[in-house]
Order: structure tokens, then C-alpha cells, then sequence
């Protein structure tokens, strides 16, 4: 009923698109996140005027597709001579793009966290780190896990655009073989049930961290 | 002791406290009554440094509250405050929410926090909640949880915020009963309260606060017996 020229070779073709994709996106999230908490933490603290500058320059990298982000800073790096090969360039540049969405996540979370909670732990002799650690921290991560995941996948599926600078991720990897066996369809349909293989756990391990944290428990 | 002169005190262009004067000795209990807005709790909240002060000053065995120089952290080991609002932090276990400060701030091992924990936690009546939630107690459990958490800084000195405002009726007493506890135990002790009985039962001196200053002050027999102040005798007519 069903006749395809796709072979083995091709989906392992297909998986290790999938694992530069994962590369990608892992080395982004981690890299931005990191970024994320630390703004995030100065725009909590600091408030919307001192922060202004950090806040104008995250808006960039939120507002400007990222598509534009990266081939303008691939060329940048090009007459730089900085010498960044494409895998370097994109993590940069999703690493940038995540922290800009992570701060506005973490700054959303640390304001959740109510200012009488902090204030009972300030009047028991906690430092302002011990607060931010023991209470905040916590207290923050919750609130802020289920938009943190959703960053994530979405990430994940926007460094689909890195193929532009040619690193064979996952969705590159389909259109080569789309090119030559010419079954666009079929290969389109594996090439997104991989990329839901991947969400799916990340999705299910940020519902089960939301119900193993409800504060109920 | 609790040295405070001329505290003035303003939030924005509304001035809450308009020049305090009131020295607590060791081993004193002292009462603040008055109504609503009469700037009560914002002494509190300055005293343990919570919030800053516009004017006077504040010293705590001699050490001034509000100075740059002073280390806040380390000056609230000594003064335990409890809120009207409890604030229990959700996501510790009541063990564990009254082992954070002592573990954090004192540096305590693990065991010895435990003990002292618990040791408190049963003071105040919590000896089979230790390992919930503190969303699973009720208001007044909640409010004991948090008077058990200040107190196992040792604190030497004790501040209560209205802490049986938002409390179940039956709970007032059981909290007072360990507010009494404390005050025989020789703690030093200032509580903002609206239970008069308790209040003259416990205090060595009462003051009433009226429009952000201290309007009258005596023993609980003089305040309550024979108020001389027209505004003291207004509001405890009210009250009565």
C-alpha cells in the first residue's frame, strides 16, 4: 500500500540532525538561562529605572526575528574575524534570544514571591542572599517553571533557523532528503514526530516538577 | 535595652509616627494599644530596622538600629519579630521553616536545629505538625508556627505585631497563654495588641498611641484604672 526509497541510512541521517538540534538548544537554554536569572535578578532588584539600559538591550533581541539576529551576526563575526564557526555563531545568538525571554520570566517570578514572605525571613537575621537562595529562589522557580519550559520547546523549534547558516539540524536534514528522494510529505511527517519525540518528555518532566512542587503536596 | 528618642517616621507626605519616646528595659513586658493607624505597628517594623526611619533614633543595647554601620543581619538575631500575618514559607515543611534561621544565620549543624526546632515547635503546642505543610495548618497553628521560628533564634528581645488579630477565637487564648509564658520567662517583650485583658494582665507598662505619638503611658493599673489622657479614656471606653 505504502512504497518508500527512504532507507535506515536516512533516518540515522535524520537522527543526527536531531542531535545537532538537541546540541543546539541544549547548550542555548543552558547558556541563556544562566544569562536570564542573573538580568532577571538586576531588574528585580535594581527596578525598572536603573535597569533601563539591560532592559532596552534584552527588548532587542526580543523584538528583531531571530532569522535577521543570525545572519546579521554571522556577518558581524565574518568582518570581526572572530572567527566563530556556524555552531558558535547560533549558539550566541539563541543564547541571547533565550536570555531575553528567561529574564522577563525570572524577574515575573521574583516579584510573584510576596514582599511580607521576604520580609519575615529578612526579620530573622537572613541575608539578602540567603533570602534570595532559601526563599526566593524556590518560592520563584515554581511560579516560573511552566513559561520556562514553554521558552524552552519553543527554542527548540526556532533553532530550526540555524540551517541558515549551514549546520544540518533536524529540519535541514529533511529538506536534503526531501531533495532527493522527492517524498516531501512522508519525510516532513517523521521530521515533526521527531521534534515532538523530543518536546513530549521535556513537556511531561515540567508537569511532573509542577505537581512534585505545588506547594500541597 | 530598647532605647528609642524622637522616632519620626513618614510614608510619603503622611507622617505616621511624629516623635516617639519609649525605653524598654530588660526583663519588661510593654503593651501598645490605640487605634487603627495610630502608627503601632510601623514602630515594630522599624525597630527590627524592617523599615527606615526619617528622624531620632532607635538604639538597641546601645547600638544604633538605622546606622550605616551597624550589621542589620546580625542585630536582628537578637530581636524576634511575629506578624499579624504569619508569612510561613510554603515551600518548607513547619520543621523546616523553623530550622532555616538557625541553620542560615547561626551556621547551626543540622541535628542541633532539629532538636531546638522541635523544642520550640512543642513550646507552642506543634509537637505532631513537624512534618507538614504549613498549608495544612489553620490560621492559629500557622501564627504559632511563627512564633516558635523567631523564637528559636533566641532571641533576646521579642516583638508581636497584633499576632492574634487573625486568629480563631478559640486559638486567641492559646497564643496568649505563650505570649504569658514568655513574658514570666523574663523575655523582653513589646506587643502591639487589641486584647486589654491580656494586656493588663501581662504588662509592666502600657502605652497608648494616638495620632503617632505616645499620648500616655503607666502600668496597666493606671492606664486601665484611672486614665488620665481624655483620649485614653475615649478609647478604652470603645473598647470596653
Amino acid at each position: 500500500m505504502f512504497e518508500t526509497a527512504l532507507t535506515f541510512n536516512d533516518l540515522l541521517f535524520l537522527a543526527k540532525g536531531a542531535g545537532m538540534t538537541l546540541a543546539v538548544t541544549a547548550v542555548s537554554v543552558a547558556a541563556g538561562t544562566v544569562m536570564g536569572v542573573v538580568f532577571g535578578v538586576i531588574r528585580a532588584q535594581f527596578g525598572p529605572y536603573w535597569s533601563a539600559p539591560l532592559t532596552f538591550l534584552l527588548d532587542i533581541f526580543r523584538s528583531v526575528p531571530l532569522l535577521i539576529q543570525l545572519v546579521l551576526a554571522n556577518a558581524f563575526q565574518a568582518i570581526a574575524k572572530f572567527g566563530w564557526d556556524p555552531f558558535t555563531t547560533s549558539c550566541v545568538v539563541l543564547s541571547l534570544y533565550t536570555a531575553a525571554y528567561c529574564t522577563e520570566i525570572v524577574r515575573g517570578g521574583i516579584d510573584a514571591v510576596p514582599v511580607t514572605t521576604r520580609r519575615a525571613a529578612r526579620s530573622l537575621g537572613l541575608t539578602w542572599g540567603q533570602d534570595m537562595r532559601c526563599i526566593v529562589a524556590p518560592l520563584a522557580t515554581r511560579v516560573s517553571l511552566p513559561a520556562w519550559i514553554g521558552l524552552t520547546l519553543g527554542v527548540m523549534k526556532d533553532s530550526a533557523l540555524v540551517l541558515w547558516l549551514g549546520l544540518t539540524e533536524l529540519l535541514k536534514s529533511s529538506q536534503i532528503l526531501v531533495t532527493r528522494l522527492q517524498e516531501p510529505l512522508f519525510i516532513l511527517l517523521i521530521c515533526g514526530a521527531i521534534y515532538f519525540l523530543i518536546s513530549f518528555p521535556i513537556a511531561r518532566f515540567g508537569g511532573y516538577l509542577e505537581r512534585r512542587w505545588s506547594p500541597d503536596d | 535595652m530598647i532605647e528609642i528618642e524622637n522616632l519620626r517616621k513618614s510614608f510619603g507626605p503622611l507622617e505616621v509616627l511624629k516623635g516617639i519616646n519609649l525605653t524598654v528595659a530588660n526583663g519588661e513586658v510593654v503593651t501598645i494599644i490605640g487605634g487603627s493607624g495610630s502608627g503601632k505597628s510601623t514602630l515594630l517594623t522599624c525597630i527590627n530596622g524592617l523599615e527606615p526611619i526619617n528622624a531620632g533614633s532607635i538604639k538597641i543595647d546601645g547600638v544604633e538600629v538605622h546606622s550605616k554601620s551597624t550589621n542589620i543581619n546580625k542585630l536582628r538575631q537578637n530581636v524576634g519579630i511575629v506578624f499579624q500575618q504569619w508569612n510561613a514559607f510554603p515551600h518548607l515543611t513547619v520543621l523546616e521553616n523553623v530550622m532555616l534561621a538557625p541553620r542560615k544565620v547561626l551556621g547551626m549543624a543540622k541535628q542541633q536545629a532539629e532538636e531546638i526546632a522541635t523544642k520550640h515547635l512543642i513550646h507552642v503546642g506543634l509537637g505532631d505538625k513537624i512534618g507538614v505543610y504549613p498549608s495544612r495548618l489553620s490560621g492559629g497553628q500557622q501564627q504559632r508556627m511563627a512564633i516558635a521560628r523567631a523564637l528559636a533564634m533566641q532571641p533576646k528581645y521579642m516583638l508581636f505585631d497584633e499576632v492574634t488579630s487573625a486568629l480563631d477565637p478559640q486559638l486567641v487564648g492559646e497564643v496568649l497563654d505563650t505570649l504569658k509564658m514568655l513574658a514570666t520567662e523574663g523575655m523582653t517583650m513589646i506587643c502591639v495588641t487589641h486584647e486589654m485583658a491580656f494586656a493588663r494582665d501581662v504588662s509592666n507598662r502600657v502605652a497608648f498611641f494616638h495620632q503617632g505619638v505616645v499620648a500616655e503611658i503607666g502600668s496597666p493599673d493606671q492606664i486601665f484604672g484611672s486614665p488620665q489622657n481624655p483620649e485614653t479614656q475615649k478609647f478604652l471606653s470603645g473598647v470596653r
